[in-house]
């Protein structure tokens, strides 16, 4: 099974009850899998006129009480923004799925990363956050998706999962099973008819004074504590380490490779890998900048979350950078060069 | 003494933003006398779009949402799939239905949604200051056309709902009129088959256009905008079924 | 060849329509039934008939790190174009099977590299199934690496390919055995 029908397939376990999407290369397998998987279950499926269409649909779904999701890749994503921001600012849960390509524009269909700025700022208008996994095998990919559809729940927001190419693409071996389950809140907003009660409105306008500025707090307040209470991330071997090398997704799984190397060479390395990409891991990376470690950013991209590492950094130790944009895929040697030369940089007294 | 008239309860007892003359208020109250004669409140949802109706749920009393610009059928298409018993109907203008929204009307009838599409054509963009929409008559002058629509340079009328009807998916198509009580009445005749179609369960969208005055961008006054409908948007805009 | 430090980097590359993805699938496939560790990543590109196809397999008795394959141990080419495109990347001390029956001439690699040429179109069209050429070359990879068998891969096979076409089953576990008896007979094995 590859990434992309594990994802689905996920869903399906996390009871998705509907599937909304438009073809884009590579994430297809997901639209075919759903288009044979959730009639089967007595569920929804339809492929939507454009990704406008299908993040609207979700929005519907998402009104009426059901969870619903919707995957593309990059360029669909951009078009998605709209329906990301209303359904932020009409408190809808939803889960996203950017199988990243190469971008920008049309770009290529290569795997890549550099759609982390889009997704952990929010990507369309508005003060407004998704909470974003940014998973690195498919098993994490499966665990993400199940779990994405309950903090959806539980917050009220989007969630996206970010994967890209790699991971949509190749197999692995996969337990497919929803392993926790929260106490999520009753949906008493939902739209499902004005039985025996006062009129329910899902709305994102609030035109009277001072009226957005409240809803706005509100939001906030709940990022502020989704920042405290949700956050993931994998360490490995930062006791000790000089260097630590700091990566998500697929590019994280290509460090580890090379980690693995240098440490055998018996260089003092160690990674930091967040899996929610926001909220990010600040404190944890801040903590280890306490000692003087050379920290070394790698991403599929010119740069993105290395921002987000020197703002957790704070100044404290250098951060170096490695990155391939336009769809390159850095390899094992790239990244295990960069580690040794920062071994030189590492010796030299402060 | 008997009562002759009254409001219908799923109309709420406020006073509406909408300009004097404007057609929403009619609109309005005959999409809630439909509800309450059909006996569906319980199991209604609308939408509201972006325009001049934005804030309908403050007059419907019905669970009401309100969606980005133009994708009422799109949001419409996920709630009736994730709930085949509810009724759903969107309420759309002319900005929202036949220019941003295009792709996502046609789209929804080209499938046969199962839904019900109440169409106000008032020929220009209310909410954001009077600017030309695609149903804007020629000659006719805009914010965004002050020298009067030109065909060849604007576009011409945009006659959205003869374009549904040529979908196979679109089962009840009508286009009717609120300037006199007659055609008010025929509204809301085709207003009750439309929903009336979805209890049913029958296969396919059904749309409702209703022809409705905007006195202050038509800059005339209420009683020559509703002589306007009936002496010239009905040229463009023939009245009638145009399917089923 | 197996126990902890047990790590084989496999890259299988041919034309679109010579099975790369389903060799790729099957050997991912035959190493997960005995317990090892695997990844499977393939290209993915514009192409669905003709043009170039490659995929990548890891196989490990430990957690694999990277599934891109950068420097494979094994490399399993299927045509020329191919060959040219990975064999300047594999590792000294590595193993290339090559597919004889499209390729030609013989490769200009490092002298470490161990070469098996295999006539797998030939070996194919015997057996009545050109299209199994891609099942030769694995049967004759499993049988010089030895860490799996190609009875292991013919066990794995019925999960590894659409039911619709079962009916090839037969032929294609004729293949995987006749790549290993290739090698047998002919490298000394």
């Amino acid at each position: 099974m590859c990434g992309n029908e594990a994802l689905a397939e996920a869903a399906i376990i996390a009871g998705c009850d509907a599937y909304f999407g438009y073809p884009i290369t590579p994430q297809n397998e997901v639209p075919a899998y759903m288009a044979r998987r959730m009639p089967q279950e007595g569920r929804v499926f339809v492929q939507s006129e454009s990704e406008l269409a299908a993040i609207s649909m979700v929005f519907g779904a998402s009104a009426t009480g059901k969870r619903a999701m919707t995957s593309s890749s990059s360029p669909g994503i951009s078009l998605m923004q709209e329906g990301i921001s209303y359904l932020a600012g009409a408190e809808l849960p939803a889960v996203v799925v950017n199988v990243m390509r190469g971008g920008p524009g049309l770009g290529n269909i290569a795997p890549s990363q550099a759609d982390y700025f889009q997704a952990t700022r929010g990507g369309g208008h508005g003060d407004y956050r998704t909470i974003v996994f940014g998973p690195s095998s498919v098993q994490e990919l499966v665990d993400c998706m199940i779990l994405a559809f309950d903090l959806a729940d539980q917050y009220l927001m989007p969630v996206m999962v970010l994967a890209d190419g790699i991971l949509g693409q190749m197999m692995e071996p996969v337990v497919l099973e929803k392993k926790t389950s929260r106490e999520l809140p009753a949906k008493d907003w939902a739209l499902t008819g004005a039985k025996d009660r006062d009129q329910n409105i899902v709305r994102s306008l609030w035109l009277k004074e001072g009226a957005l500025e409240a809803h706005n707090n509100k939001l906030q307040a709940r990022y502020e504590q989704i920042q405290r209470d949700e956050v993931l991330c994998e360490q490995y071997e930062v006791d000790d380490a000089e260097i630590v090398v700091v990566a998500y997704g697929i590019a994280a799984r290509i460090v580890r490779g090379a980690v693995t190397r240098a440490r055998a060479e018996g260089i003092k390395v160690g990674w930091i890998r967040p899996i929610t990409l926001w909220p990010f891991p600040t404190e944890e990376i801040n903590k280890a900048a306490d000692e003087f470690r050379i920290f070394l950013n790698v991403e599929m991209s010119s740069g993105q979350m290395v921002e987000d590492v020197k703002l957790a950094v704070a100044g404290k130790t250098p951060v170096a950078f490695h990155g391939r944009p336009g769809g390159g895929v850095p390899t094992v040697d790239e990244i295990l060069d960069k580690i040794r030369q920062l071994t030189l940089r590492a010796k030299i007294p402060v | 003494m008997k009562t002759v008239f009254k409001r219908t309860p799923t109309l709420k007892d406020c006073v509406t933003h909408y300009c004097p003359g404007c057609g929403h208020g009619i609109a309005h109250r005959l999409v809630a006398e439909v509800i309450d004669e059909l006996g569906i409140h319980d199991r209604t949802i609308g939408i509201a779009p972006v325009g001049c109706a934005v804030l309908a749920y403050d007059y419907l009393d019905v669970d009401m949402v309100e969606v980005a610009h133009g994708r009422p059928p799109a949001v419409a298409t996920g709630m009736k799939r994730t709930n085949p018993d509810k009724i759903i109907f969107s309420y759309q203008g002319d900005g929202d239905l036949a220019s941003i929204g295009a792709a996502e009307i046609l789209h929804a009838g080209h499938r046969g949604e199962q839904i019900t599409v109440i169409f106000i054509n008032n020929a220009v963009y209310g909410m954001t200051g009077g600017q030309m929409a695609p149903t804007t008559m020629i000659d006719q002058v805009t914010a965004t056309t002050p020298r009067g629509r030109v065909g060849a340079e604007q576009g011409y009328p945009l006659q959205v709902s003869e374009l549904l009807a040529t979908l196979p998916g679109t089962i009840y198509i009508e286009r009717c009129s609120v300037h006199d009580p007659a055609h008010i009445r025929k509204s809301k005749k085709a207003l009750r088959h439309a929903f009336e179609l979805q209890v049913d369960g029958a296969q396919g969208m059904s749309l409702v256009e209703m022809l409705s005055p905007c006195p202050v961008y038509w800059r005339m006054p209420p009683a020559k905008a509703m002589e306007w409908i009936e002496n010239e948007m009905t040229k463009v805009f023939p009245l009638g079924r145009l399917k089923g | 060849m197996t126990g902890k430090d047990f790590y084989e980097e496999i890259v299988i590359a041919g034309f679109g329509g010579q099975g790369i993805m389903l060799a790729g699938k099957l050997l991912a496939q035959t190493a997960m039934r005995a317990g090892k560790e695997v990844t499977y990543m393939p290209s993915y590109g514009a192409e669905v008939r003709g043009g170039t196809a490659n995929c990548m397999v890891v196989i490990a008795d430990r957690e694999i790190a990277c599934p891109v394959v950068s420097k494979p141990d094994s490399l399993i080419v299927m045509n020329k174009a191919s060959l040219n495109k990975f064999g300047p990347r594999l590792k000294n001390g590595g193993l290339l099977i090559m597919n004889s029956s499209l390729i030609d001439s013989k490769p200009e690699l490092d002298d470490s590299i161990e070469v098996v040429a295999v006539p797998a179109d030939e070996l194919a069209v015997e057996l009545g199934s050109h299209k199994s050429a891609n099942m030769v070359a694995i049967g004759a990879y499993l049988q010089k690496r030895e860490y799996l068998t190609p009875e292991d891969a013919a066990q794995a096979l019925p999960e590894t390919i659409a039911r619709r076409y079962h009916k090839m089953l037969g032929v294609n576990i004729e293949a995987l055995r006749k790549g290993g008896e290739f090698v047998r007979s002919c490298c000394g094995v």
